[in-house]
């Protein structure tokens, strides 16, 4: 059945556009990501410009990271001190993100950039976790446990001024490298239409420590307000949010997303971090693939000035 | 005086000559639908035009040759940027562009038969028949104009239009139903976008633009796509803060529906 998209004025078909939305949530959901990494893509694929998916992605990933952040709180799994910290960097992140969206829109280059930036973050994250996940698994057949004991473990990170204590994490950190995290989470994410979950949660666990316990509903906190706040921002600078795009896809992800979590539920930490490791790079990798080889359409047009 | 009886006669003159052709031909047009209304289930449609083409005056004598019709649809006029890809340190990459300004977002050329058989090559040109003789300006420095239709910017701009099914140009498009009444069926795609389309109609015979007639639809968003559309051009914030409660109003909803305890 086929439906007219208001803003992205063209029709699709409203059961492939649910359809991808229930496949985005349930990755989402069993990983505990936005999933935008992979929805933004897909909606480019259907003949969505890469300016509204973008901007309507932001709204679908705040559905499903509000459906999740509430099954966290319930389990006491949040650590809203600690979310808001990285909010603070997070807003302003998002506001020079969309601010660079148009400047970058108005050059011509966006394509170019969010490509670009799609490679070198998807493999290099892809890369990483797949690496970290592999040495865990094999500790573990070596009989050693998963994850090494890090808790003595100081860098850097905690030689930093201005300590904060973040009780239901219980960690002890300087809050600017909380606040950096949030930034770079907000303004990647405002840019690339990523909600960077699966940046953020590597991110806390590396840099600062943050218990497996909370760091994903903590992580779906920021995801949250950041992608409702570019929500906003994109709606009221570009005016590229198509709603109605928007409510299709949140249907779709909020209840694969309900699935997502109890599959993955089922899985064991290492195995999962795999798995996430393995899609990231291959979504990176298609995007290089996309790059290097010579495109089949060499020419492209676009409207100027109509918006 | 003298000088005012040959200028009235050569404006005689003149004025007969306008009129020479043994009969003056009217043209009549009428389309099926002024308005195209877009709504959630817009998939593309098309309007119908008829036409008949008459002598002025009863008494007038039927023309021996046979009447050919050129039917031009121009939509909207938009100013387009056209980019090409070109390889910069292994990455391709939009490089070289072209600006088209205010060039038709849709157009339609629909005849009887190739414009080639209907009139000269220059007239064609002139007269703007068919996509390739249209009118397409590019910004080239500081001035506007057109350039050949060899050139490949030129050349993939009209593909990548009719791939789309923006730009579409049908030489048997036109359907004589009899030697003066006729019938042309205007493609419309989804993606047509909104505003006014003017239709000119154009009559030959004999290799020569015997009359033209204009007339115009609009295609325009309806009901709750226009409400969303106007919304979020005129209320961005407005459009932003609902979409985003809507976010969270569902996925509120998901985790009540869902909950498992």
């Amino acid at each position: 059945m086929q439906i007219y998209l208001p803003i992205a004025d063209l029709p699709v078909d409203i059961f492939l556009v649910l359809a991808m939305g229930l496949a985005v949530g349930f990755i989402s959901g069993m990983f505990g990501i936005g999933g935008g990494f992979l929805m933004t893509p897909l909606l480019i694929f259907v003949g969505i410009s890469p300016a509204v998916a973008v901007a309507s992605v932001a709204s679908h990933i705040a559905a499903s990271s509000c459906s999740g952040m509430i099954s966290y709180w319930r389990r006491r799994a949040v650590d809203l001190s600690l979310g808001l910290m990285l909010l603070a960097g997070g807003i302003l992140g998002t506001a020079v993100g969309v601010w660079l969206f148009t400047v970058l829109r108005s050059l011509g280059q966006l394509d170019l950039t969010i490509g670009v930036s799609y490679v070198a973050l998807l493999t290099t994250v892809g890369g990483l976790m797949i690496s970290e996940s592999v040495r865990a698994i094999l500790r573990e057949q070596q009989g050693k446990p998963a994850t090494p004991r890090r808790g003595g473990a100081h860098t850097w990170v905690h030689g930093l001024p201005l300590k904060m204590r973040f009780k239901r994490s219980k960690i002890y950190v300087s809050a600017i490298p909380v606040w950096l995290i949030g930034f770079v989470i907000g303004f990647v994410g405002a840019v690339m239409g990523i909600g960077g979950g699966f940046l953020l949660v590597p991110m806390l666990i590396y840099f600062l420590r943050v218990p497996t316990a909370t760091v994903i509903g903590t992580s779906m906190v920021l995801t949250l307000v950041t992608m409702a706040s570019a929500t906003v921002m994109h709606a009221a600078t570009n005016h590229l949010v198509d709603a109605v795009l928007a409510l299709i896809l949140m249907v779709g992800g909020v209840i694969g997303a309900q699935f997502g979590a109890r599959a993955g539920q089922n899985m064991r930490g290492e195995r999962l971090r795999l798995l996430l490791g393995a899609l990231v790079l291959a979504v990176g990798l298609r995007f290089a693939f996309q790059l290097i080889v010579q495109p089949d359409d060499l020419y492209s047009i676009r409207v100027l000035g109509d918006e | 005086m003298m000088k005012h009886l040959i200028i009235a006669a050569a404006l005689l003159a003149v004025s007969i000559a306008g009129t020479t052709p043994a009969s003056a031909e009217r043209l009549v047009t009428s389309i099926s639908r002024h308005q195209v209304l877009v709504n959630s289930s817009f998939a593309g449609t098309s309007i119908v035009l008829f036409g008949t083409v008459e002598p002025d005056t009863p008494t007038a004598r039927r023309r021996a040759a046979a009447y050919d019709l050129v039917v031009t649809v121009t939509g909207p006029k938009q100013t387009i940027v056209e980019r090409r890809k070109e390889r910069m340190l292994g990455i391709w990459t939009n490089m070289a562009s072209r600006t088209f300004v205010n060039v038709p977002s849709y157009l339609a050329v629909l005849s009887n038969q190739p414009f080639n058989q209907i009139t000269n090559a220059d007239t064609v040109r002139q007269l703007q028949l068919g996509i390739d003789s249209f009118m397409l300006p590019q910004q080239l420095g500081n001035d506007i104009g057109d350039v050949g239709r060899d050139d490949p910017f030129r050349a993939n701009f009209i593909r990548l239009k009719t791939e789309h099914q923006l730009y579409v140009q049908r030489t048997n498009g036109v359907t004589m139903l009899t030697p003066t009444v006729f019938r042309a069926e205007i493609p419309l795609p989804a993606e047509a976008p909104i505003g006014n389309y003017d239709v000119e109609v154009k009559v030959f015979a004999d290799s020569a633009m015997l009359t033209r007639a204009n007339s115009a639809f609009e295609i325009v968003k309806v009901g709750f796509e226009q409400f969303v559309a106007t919304a979020a051009r005129d209320y961005g914030l407005l459009y932003g803060f609902t979409t985003a409660m809507m976010a969270l109003m569902t996925g509120w909803f998901a985790s009540v529906v869902f909950r498992r305890d």
